[in-house]
């Protein structure tokens, strides 16, 4: 039987303000355990949630970013359940009426095929503590450092087929949060955590198959194994006449398999309501207005004026507005440039590949969009080759001085002078008389492929300073 | 000296009649030689009350005294009190040192008043004879045999008994009148959002209000002045502006609208406490007053309502305490279910377990609608009742109970007779309005209350409408035998 795959995603955004939800206490991480819990976030009998108004603009702009519906009057409801780290004993969320309504987002597939993933909705609610189990022996001990910390919790529509949906798709999530900088996106930290619920139907088929959610995925790499596993173990499960549970299932990234953590018939009864301690949270249009008003241009809008404006493909425009620092270095290296083809290159191979090696963000760059715009300028205007320019580049990132200084250090300017040029290529063609008569012997068709050995011979002897292009029309002559 | 008002204990204070010191130890001699017939007090602050009223005392020298400055205030054991137990009247919490002052309790520091002790309550608020208490019944000053009412029995027994100044209680569906009117007092439910909610325990947070219990509406007054207002810590507290209560104390009451609901006068009234109340009507007509029929149609929904809207909060409110944090916890826990069963089951009584079954039930899943969803229908048609009838009418006035204070005992067996003792208080609450019971005159040496309900924010109309009274009739100034 062939089986389609319906993957739907909740997302855990924590939102980067400065203090919690609901008091004044400080967010930061890593701070020692408890030291960071007022007495509202202790859960101290006869102490009253605040809203902390940071988090509706933040989930305002969030919901603008995904052209969701606002809700303009929302309302917090408590989440009842027992649990050692969650101090109240419930968890205030948001439950009927959210912040942000409907909405969606657009991913590119791999062949560039753009589509939209809807957005449920997103609310905001408190994070738990923390329960430790290491070094207390026969006991828990309980931090409730992370207790308040506010999250956006994103829920999107069962609209993705594949694991690599999945990941466009949380990439995309993660893209917006980042623009619009409200959570920092740290996935290691827990800054932003996705939960997968993934479903096996058989292709055509309306309905949905019984669904497992996945949860402890802190990577994109590790989002994409978990649920490929997870598709993998429900078709076994089906194929073998075996019926698929609702579950929660924990993602072990060291074995690379998911494994069962609590069943349906666990699963608590959750008495929703409305928190009488708070207010709805209600705002109008001009709240909007204000609050978008330092909006960013967003991942999809750039995209698309990258492919209008620069002539870049969909995959070079969605590679490069991937990352908002990434985007803006792009825009000013074509802006010194003039050539964004090449810019996008650049950016892409060079830079990206130097990034990578040393582990660096693009924010840590020693190579300024000013430095490396004046590098492909020094390529455009005939001055290097674009294999000497890489040498220069690593000049640069090793802080050996701007192009200029670099290009007249090592002597590396294009020979452009004919004659100059000349010179080595009646020796080249001396010195090689064998190749020359096989060249000469061969039929136009053929010779394409047989001068690169002569061009290779002249730019080694000019240590690749000669312009190629001169090396050429002048081998053609003279051969 | 402790059966001065506030105001003349203030003057004499200023005038070096007598101390701070030497008022709050005349309070902790009579609470020391009286209170162990009525069990009025759980905690009696003797140390820090007179290094409290030493601190006055200063102030007062130095000229930089409030109206409370120095003045000796019982706080209902509900109001978080920093360095002091606050049980709320349950095991649970009976090791409980608060962390931080309630807003309440920190307003009247502010104000000069000095905590003289933790009044004794119904645990954690539930009841309305403060029998369930785990320190114990208050007995009611009146009539040792019964009950002070409740849940705040003991702030109402202390005022009576003359075991403090004033004291604060709180309201969630009557807490601060019925007692009043079973001890004989002066008792204010404010606006719901009038008084901050933080530090206060939370029973049932959409209905519970700090008020002042008081031995006159001008003692009310004084109290309310340094209780009421907005707080940054309470998203519920309403920016409204805080009238001066005892500026318009004295306002003529010519003209004054009056509404009698009838459903207040139905056969549950005993006929005894009809005649107090119609009395006390009469002399509102020689003030000037008018008195009009009106009706509130939904009034016999209230009890059902409340009984699920109140238990369905508290079931979520008391869910912190889980033994985990502070608060009991059992000997040896085996595992954590063991931990949660066993501290919650001997932490809590029994009033306050039904009622988190109660409530528990009320939220779950397939009868939610048709309890906690209904049940907030219902409440808008009781407000819009209140609505109607102040269209008409200035303030409605009624008795606070249906009978006089019943014996110890008498319904801790039958919860629903118990609950409709709150048959008149209880909408007050569900509508969020103020409410007072102020003394009448008393059946068969056992107190009576006239409830005074008002429209929202309408405490200083409410405070002047009872003054007027208490300064034409002298019910409110009788002192119970035994504690004159």
């Amino acid at each position: 039987m062939q089986w389609e795959t319906v993957i739907g995603l909740e997302i855990h955004a924590q939102l980067a303000t400065n203090s919690k939800i609901f008091s004044g206490a400080s967010i930061a991480f890593g701070a020692d355990p408890n030291t960071q819990a007022c007495n509202v976030d202790l859960g101290m009998p006869g102490v009253l949630p605040v809203l902390n108004e940071e988090v509706v603009r933040m989930a305002v702009k969030f919901g603008t970013a995904i052209g969701a519906e606002l809700g303009k009057r929302s309302v917090f409801a408590r989440k009842n359940y027992f649990y050692p780290d969650l101090p109240k004993g419930y968890q205030i969320s948001q439950y009927e009426l959210p912040i942000v309504g409907l909405g969606h987002v657009d991913i590119v597939l791999d062949d560039g095929v753009v589509k939209r993933i809807g957005v449920t909705r997103a609310h905001l609610e408190e994070d738990a503590g923390k329960s430790l189990h290491e070094d207390f022996h026969g006991m828990t001990g309980i931090d409730l450092n992370r207790a308040g910390t506010p999250l956006l919790e994103i829920v999107s529509e069962p609209d993705m087929r594949s694991a690599k949906e999945a990941v466009a798709y949380a990439k995309m999530i993660h893209q917006i949060i980042r623009y619009i900088d409200i959570c920092d996106g740290n996935m290691q930290e827990g800054s932003f955590r996705v939960d997968a619920n993934v479903s096996m139907r058989p292709k055509g088929q309306e309905e949905f198959g019984t669904r497992a959610e996945l949860k402890n995925i802190n990577s994109f790499r590790f989002l994409e194994k978990a649920i490929n596993f997870e598709i993998e173990r429900q078709i076994d499960v089906l194929e073998s006449g075996g019926e698929v549970v609702q579950e929660t299932r924990l993602y072990d990234a060291d074995k690379d398999e998911t494994r069962s953590m609590r069943s349906k018939e666990e699963a608590n009864d959750y008495r929703y309501f409305p928190d009488p301690d708070l207010l709805p949270v209600e705002f109008d249009d001009d709240f909007i207005t204000a609050v978008t008003a330092d909006m960013p241009e967003l991942p999809e809008a750039r995209r698309q004026r990258f492919m209008d404006q620069y002539g870049l493909s969909i995959q070079d425009a969605v590679t490069l507005v991937s990352s908002r620092m990434q985007a803006d270095y792009f825009e000013a290296v074509v802006a010194v440039s003039g050539d964004a083809k090449l810019s996008a290159n650049w950016v892409m191979g060079e830079l990206t590949a130097a990034l990578n090696k040393e582990g660096q963000e693009i924010s840590d760059t020693p190579v300024s969009a000013e430095m490396l715009g004046g590098l492909i300028q020094r390529i455009l205007d005939n001055t290097i080759s674009g294999k000497i320019a890489k040498q220069v580049f690593d000049a640069m990132w090793n802080g050996e001085g701007s192009v200029d200084e670099i290009i007249e250090a090592k002597g590396l300017k294009q020979i452009t002078d004919s004659g100059a040029i000349e010179q080595i290529v009646d020796e080249v063609i001396a010195a090689n008389p064998q190749q020359v008569e096989n060249y000469r012997s061969a039929e136009e068709q053929k010779r394409g492929k047989m001068i690169g050995f002569f061009v290779g011979q002249v730019m080694k002897a000019s240590k690749g300073k000669a312009n190629p292009q001169q090396v050429n029309e002048l081998l053609k002559q003279k051969l | 000296m402790h059966n001065k008002s506030i105001s003349e204990l203030a003057a004499g204070l200023r005038a070096g009649e007598f101390s701070s010191v030497e008022l709050v130890q005349h309070y902790l001699e009579r609470i020391s030689s009286l209170d162990p017939q009525l069990n009025s007090y759980i905690s009696v602050c003797n140390e820090t009350a007179l290094e409290q009223a030493a601190h006055a005392d200063q102030q007062i020298a130095a000229g930089d005294a409030n109206p409370l400055t120095g003045l000796p205030i019982a706080q209902k054991d509900i109001f978080c009190t920093k360095g002091v137990k606050t049980s709320c009247g349950s095991h649970m919490l009976d090791k409980f040192i608060s962390p931080y002052d309630a807003t309440v309790v920190a307003r009247m520091k502010q104000a000069g008043a000095i905590t003289l002790g933790k009044a004794n309550m119904d645990e954690f608020a539930m009841g309305s004879s403060n029998e369930t208490s785990w320190y114990g019944p208050v007995k009611n000053p009146w009539d040792l045999e019964k009950v002070p009412g409740g849940s705040s029995g003991g702030s109402a027994a202390a005022v009576a008994a003359r075991l403090c100044v004033a004291a604060t209680g709180t309201d969630t569906g009557g807490s601060i009148r019925q007692p009043a009117a079973f001890c004989g007092i002066t008792g204010m439910k404010p606006t719901y959002g009038r008084v901050s909610r933080y530090g206060m325990i939370a029973f049932a947070s959409s209905l519970d209000q700090g008020g002042p219990m008081t031995r006159s509406a001008e003692d009310a007054a004084i109290l309310l002045q340094a209780m009421a207002g907005v707080d940054p810590h309470d998203s519920t507290s309403v920016d409204e502006p805080v009238p001066n209560y005892s500026a318009t104390l004295n306002d003529d009451l010519s003209g004054l609208k009056i509404g009698l609901p009838k459903e207040y006068f139905d056969s549950g009234l005993d006929d005894q406490v009809a005649k107090s109340i119609e009395e006390a009507i009469e002399e509102y007509k020689k003030l000037g007053a008018e008195v009009v029929d009106v009706s509130l149609p939904n009034t016999g929904l209230a009890v059902p309502t409340y009984y699920v809207v109140a238990p369905a909060e508290c079931s979520s409110n008391l869910a912190r305490f889980d033994g985990v944090r502070y608060g009991h916890r059992c000997e040896d826990p085996q595992d954590l279910e063991d931990l949660y069963k066993r501290s919650r089951s001997e932490g809590f009584g029994a009033e306050v377990k039904r009622r988190i079954m109660i409530g528990t039930y009320a939220l779950s899943a397939g009868y939610y609608d048709a309890y906690y969803l209904k049940a907030q229908q219902i409440r808008h048609l009781i407000s819009d009742d209140f609505k109607q009838a102040f269209e008409q009418v200035d303030v409605i006035m009624g008795p606070t109970t249906p009978t006089t204070a019943f014996g110890i005992g008498e319904k801790a067996d039958d919860p629903v007779t118990m609950y409709l003792s709150d048959i008149y208080t209880i909408a007050v609450n569900l509508a969020g309005l103020p409410g007072m019971s102020i003394p009448v005159r008393p059946v068969d040496g056992r107190p009576v209350g006239l409830q005074i309900i008002g429209n929202y924010f309408a405490e200083a109309r409410l405070l002047n409408v009872a003054h007027r009274l208490q300064q034409t009739t002298d019910w409110h100034q009788s002192a119970p035998g035994g504690f004159e």
